[in-house]
């Protein structure tokens, strides 16, 4: 049984990189919070992630999940945003030996999976090199 | 006057050769570049359809309109590639732009015109005062059947329009369309590749459609093709936009900068849609701009367009057309191009 809902409820997220700042102490929670985990206040306004930054780090996945086994190998890394905020995703579009720390990226809309060829299809963010 | 307030490209960096796939075949390459003038074309990614190229495109449209998107009152996308059979293209998108939700939204197939079609209706929605800005956007990862002729031009890309009545780029000055029930491509339902009646494709399909519209546009609006600097044709290979514009009475030099076809393909829904990006890129205030689409089934799209001199201050906003067609791409093989479309049956 299809199950679209958790995706659904994280479209926000995976389209649009929308974000909490905390009110009191501008800490930004992505996905958002109900509570900073800086001040405790549980008051945020919507903001939006910078869509470009830098590689801070890597890996290779070889032995992937079932879903992205015909994406093996690929890179997931985690990068600075420049509005500071870290964000994991696949980097994508990048020839093997050009990937580094200290790269730059900015983010792309891609297809992150789908539920085998009859079910819903999966859109969210990816690295791509800036 | 409405027009274009914003426009965006996005092509895939993967590129095939013609020789790579002649050599599967056992064809004849040095015919198809020279017949077809196609050398090679996009090829998209695995993660790749024509939402997120859409989304791309107009992001980058986005960039150059510099509106905000919940301003946009119609999203419409259209392509004979759209990754649902049921369930809108254009709701991803609206949604991945921050459109939504007061926006109206649908979806267009029509061959290769499906993208020129949504312009239309943008723009005419936008000049009876029904929304304020109109996105329409032709995308497609089309695919020919391995073998098949279409199988060297088949290739992906986007191309969005935002319209509206201030902060325009280029004035939207006449539209004309050209429509009958001509049986020269199709792909009924449930099937995987596309039919054609091979060189019934040419003379009452692609000719007739193409200069019926030219030539009913430039009647309307009382012009002559000298009239224009520049003027792009749906680009199926990269001899017919010539031939046509050699038809009509335009010049080589009024087509060659929106011709993409030969290093890109037949991006399909975003074919001529691309080449007015391309177009507008390299154009100054004042240039008169004709474009013409072509859709199998068959019809044919004509704008004319008169640049504005906002076009200087919006051109550096976003990548320009030719850069993503001939920076960063990577050739793939055959094996790798079979993957990627799919063409592998691989176990359940």
């Amino acid at each position: 049984m299809p199950n679209p809902s958790k995706y659904w409820r994280e479209i926000p997220q995976r389209y649009r990189l929308e974000a909490g700042k905390c009110t009191k102490c501008g800490f930004i929670a992505f996905p958002p919070r109900l509570v900073c985990p800086q001040c405790g206040n549980r008051k945020f306004e919507k903001t939006k992630l910078a869509d470009s930054g830098t590689i801070l780090t890597f890996t290779i996945i070889r032995v992937p999940p079932h879903q992205f086994e015909d994406q093996a190998p690929y890179a997931v890394g985690i990068a600075e945003l420049d509005d500071g905020v870290r964000l994991t995703a696949q980097i994508v579009d990048c020839d093997s030996g050009v990937l580094k720390i200290g790269m730059r990226v900015r983010i792309e809309f891609r297809k992150i999976y789908e539920e085998g060829a009859a079910g819903v299809i999966y859109y969210g963010y990816k690295f791509v090199p800036a | 006057m409405a027009g274009i307030v914003g426009y965006g490209a996005y092509i895939p960096r993967n590129r095939i050769k013609v020789e790579e796939i002649a050599k599967v075949w056992g064809a004849d390459a040095p015919g198809y570049k020279k017949g077809l003038m196609l050398e090679e074309k996009s090829v998209p990614s695995p993660d790749q359809d024509t939402i997120t190229m859409a989304v791309e495109a107009s992001k980058n449209a986005l960039k150059r309109a510099g509106i905000d998107p919940k301003a946009i009152g119609a999203v419409y996308v259209g392509s004979e590639s759209h990754p649902y059979a049921v369930k809108p293209s254009g709701t991803v998108l609206a949604e991945a732009i921050n459109a939504t939700p007061e926006v109206h939204t649908a979806d267009l197939e029509f061959a290769c015109k499906a993208g020129t079609e949504g312009m239309f209706i943008a723009l005419s929605l936008v000049q009876v005062g029904a929304v304020e800005y109109g996105l329409a956007v032709g995308a497609d990862t089309s695919q020919g059947a391995p073998g098949d002729a279409l199988e060297y031009s088949a290739a992906a890309g986007a191309a969005a329009f935002i319209f509206g009545k201030d902060k325009v780029v280029a004035e939207a000055l006449q539209t004309y369309s050209f429509t009958t029930d001509t049986p020269d491509f199709w792909r009924r339902e449930y099937q995987y590749y596309p039919q054609h009646g091979g060189r019934f494709t040419g003379d009452p399909a692609y000719f007739k459609h193409i200069t019926g519209a030219a030539e009913g546009i430039l009647a309307k609006a009382g012009m002559k093709p000298a009239d224009f600097d520049y003027v792009i044709f749906h680009q199926p290979n990269g001899k017919f936009p010539f031939r046509v514009g050699e038809m009509l009475g335009f010049t080589k030099k009024q087509i060659e900068p929106g011709w993409l076809v030969s290093k890109l393909g037949n991006t399909y829904s975003a074919s001529s849609p691309l080449g007015l990006t391309a177009t507008l890129d390299i154009s100054k205030p004042g240039d008169m701009i004709l474009i013409v689409s072509y859709g199998s089934g068959a019809g044919s799209d004509a704008f004319i367009f008169r640049v504005t001199e906002r076009i200087d201050e919006v051109k550096a906003l976003a990548p320009k057309t030719r850069d993503l067609l001939d920076k960063n791409k990577v050739y793939i093989d055959y094996g790798v191009y079979a993957k990627y479309r799919r063409k592998i049956r691989k176990a359940e």
